[in-house]
């Protein structure tokens, strides 16, 4: 899960990290309000979920309360690669002295959690990383031993921070740290982290992500659930509380299992076609859950032939076929289905689908025969 | 000869007494595993069809010589059933529940590793494993598996592992055991474990390895490939075309940053003299082509 800055600001804020005065909102007289209230200058940002935010003209510098009113009402609305900006968060402009870098994330190879502080903030790490590795400290940190106070002393020196940072970045990276094991985080970046003139480190960017398997750990992360950017089918296919996401194409995807629902939205593009959605159903295949699926797939107008990739495991072919037959005198569909049934009682599962097969029902005998039916009837 | 589990293991499950756990339970058992005890603290002194329920891993050790443990807790507390496991001296901890946080993986995987360097943690999020023909424990389907050999498997996937075990079954191709490793960031197992067991092990002729997109241990088991496998290899990567930055179903199967691609993990595996099929299917008859000529 994705934050928002103003909503990994307020993450931050609630471990005790300083970040700048400010607040969010959706209308153009409360964005004056907040920023009578910190004080100009201030910035006004739009809240997407996507980077460009500055050059697509959704960052600006007021100095005054006509200028807040003119950019929030001209960033309220605004499209940035796709995604119209309904919040903007207003804070007190920081006097910047100098950029740095800063994270915290698990590093999958070495199972530990990873640090990386640079002294070159303020651009991306990916870049600094190809150019000037050197300029970056990284830590390794065993998640049962912590991150002690004289490591992470030893940390900060490492990444030759100017020396007036050293006690405010040790502060705040310890807190950071807290906060991004104790709030099951995937990635907690400050991005710049800054040191003003008058010496104070504070995070004036934050980039957090953190692991949906852990909500119900933390009960008020179904805010974060509420603002993810999804379309209109992974919208619903949410609500229904099925494995999906949204591709560009026209054949509709049903598979039983992650691994052979990625493999199915493989195939299809080997053969020529341009699958609709990845959608794993999990391994039971009943009828609710079919209905469900074909119903979500349904509504995508784009889709023009649906294919059901089923692997029998556990679950019996034939479990499996009389969901499906059930499913689909639940749901009217607009497209053919192509299916491709095997495992376990494919042969009984097959039985029970013949008297139903029809050139709205096909059904193929290898993954690859069906992929290229169902691409076929795309193609119309 | 299998690796990590074989008719010889003696095991118990963590949650024998709920729906999943009692299910699974006695399914494994039907398949022929040496199911000797469930835990669960509430029930402990009572049974599930005859086997002991204990109140504790360490109990149900002590009484019945469990060596191997099979978790089918809920993901908030699965952490405590590894630690509990690993403290009562089981060597092999299978876990196949999901939805377990990755910082609670990252932490219980270092703490195995530090303090119970003998106990192997298989999961979580993972289907388990079997030695067709001598135990199966976890969600696979043993009737799919052919038992004997040559070839070994390794998967990160569920159903791609059922897949590919059918496909050989189908060319009546048999199996020394079938290793479902998991889709988690953190799977306590890596391919690189597997391989270096499928390589020690004289029954085991050729690999069958199943990989998906995200994290680099594809390309890990590469380098490792490279330098010490003798025996032949064929692959699958599944998630060739699937979009950056979503996760595929899988918590650990995400595009990031460019890191993790199907593309890559493929590269990086025929270098390695791995032969890759293009889908579950051809890797499948690229196994066949590797058994014929052994």
């Amino acid at each position: 899960m994705d934050l928002l800055e103003y909503q990994g600001k307020q993450f931050f804020a609630s471990y005790g990290i300083p970040v700048s005065d400010g607040a969010a909102t959706g209308e153009v007289d409360e964005a004056v309000a907040i920023a009578d209230r910190v004080g100009y200058p201030v910035v006004v940002k739009a809240q997407v979920h996507t980077g460009g935010r500055g050059k697509a003209g959704g960052v600006k510098l007021a100095n005054d309360a006509a200028e807040c009113r003119l950019h929030a009402s001209n960033i309220l609305g605004l499209d940035i690669k796709g995604h119209i900006v309904k919040t903007i968060w207003v804070e007190h402009a920081s006097d910047i002295a100098e950029e740095y870098y800063a994270s915290f994330t698990l590093d999958r190879s070495a199972k530990k959690h990873l640090g990386m502080l640079s002294a070159q903030g303020g651009v991306e790490i990916e870049t600094v990383a190809e150019e000037n590795p050197d300029a970056i400290a990284k830590i390794w940190i065993d998640p049962v031993d912590g991150l002690t106070e004289a490591i992470c002393r030893e940390w900060v020196l490492a990444a030759k921070l100017n020396p007036a940072a050293t006690e405010g970045a040790i502060d705040i990276l310890t807190k950071l740290y807290t906060a991004y094991v104790d709030g099951d985080a995937d990635l907690c970046e400050i991005n710049p982290l800054i040191l003003t003139p008058t010496g104070q480190v504070h995070a004036l960017d934050a980039k957090v992500s953190l692991d949906s398997n852990a909500v119900y750990e933390h009960p008020d992360y179904a805010q974060y659930d509420a603002t993810q950017p999804r379309d209109e089918r992974e919208e619903a296919a949410h609500a229904k509380g099925l494995q999906y996401v949204g591709l560009e194409g026209s054949v509709g995807v049903i598979a039983n299992g992650a691994g052979l629902a990625m493999s199915t939205v493989d195939v299809i593009n080997q053969v020529g076609g341009r699958p609709a959605n990845f959608l794993d159903i999990g391994g039971g295949a009943n009828a609710d859950v079919m209905a469900g699926a074909l119903e979500v797939i349904n509504n995508d107008s784009n889709v023009k032939a649906i294919f059901i990739n089923i692997f029998g495991g556990i679950t019996r072919g034939e479990e499996v076929a009389n969901g499906i037959v059930e499913a689909m005198g639940r749901v009217a569909l607009d497209s053919p289905i192509v299916i491709r049934l095997d495992g376990t009682n494919a042969d009984e599962g097959r039985a029970i689908l013949a008297p139903h097969l029809s050139d709205k029902l096909m059904m193929e005998p290898t993954m690859l025969d069906a992929a290229r039916k169902a691409v076929e009837l795309a193609k119309g | 000869m299998s690796i990590f589990l074989d008719e010889n293991s003696k095991v118990v499950y963590q949650g024998l007494t709920g729906s999943q756990g009692r299910y699974y339970g006695l399914l494994n058992q039907a398949y022929g595993t040496n199911v000797v005890a469930g835990t669960s603290p509430k029930k402990a002194g009572t049974d599930v069809e005859g086997i002991p329920v204990f109140a504790t891993v360490g109990d149900a050790r002590e009484a019945t010589g469990a060596n191997v443990s099979c978790i089918f807790i809920p993901a908030p507390g699965v952490q405590a059933a590894v630690l509990e496991a690993a403290e009562a001296g089981i060597e092999l901890i299978v876990c196949i529940t999901e939805g377990v946080p990755a910082h609670d993986e990252a932490y219980f995987f270092n703490k195995l590793k530090r303090d119970f360097p003998n106990t192997r943690l298989l999961g979580p999020n993972c289907p388990g494993l079997i030695s067709p023909g001598k135990a199966n424990v976890g969600i696979t389907a043993g009737h799919i598996a052919k038992p004997g050999g040559p070839v070994g498997i390794v998967s990160r996937s569920g159903t791609l592992t059922y897949q590919a075990l059918y496909e050989l079954q189908q060319k009546n191709i048999g199996v020394t055991t079938c290793v479902g490793i998991g889709g988690d960031p953190v799977p306590g197992t890596s391919f690189i474990d597997c391989l270096a067991a499928f390589e020690a092990d004289p029954d085991t002729k050729a690999v069958m390895m199943i990989g998906e997109i995200g994290g680099s241990a594809e390309e890990e088991a590469a380098e490792f490939i490279k330098r010490h496998m003798t025996k032949p290899i064929s692959s699958y990567i599944a998630g060739v075309t699937a979009p950056p930055g979503k996760k595929m179903g899988h918590a650990g199967a995400i595009v990031s940053g460019g890191k993790g691609t199907a593309a890559a993990k493929m590269a990086a595996l025929e270098d390695a003299g791995v032969r890759i099929g293009n889908n579950p299917t051809e890797a499948g008859e690229l196994m066949a082509e590797i058994v014929a000529s052994l």
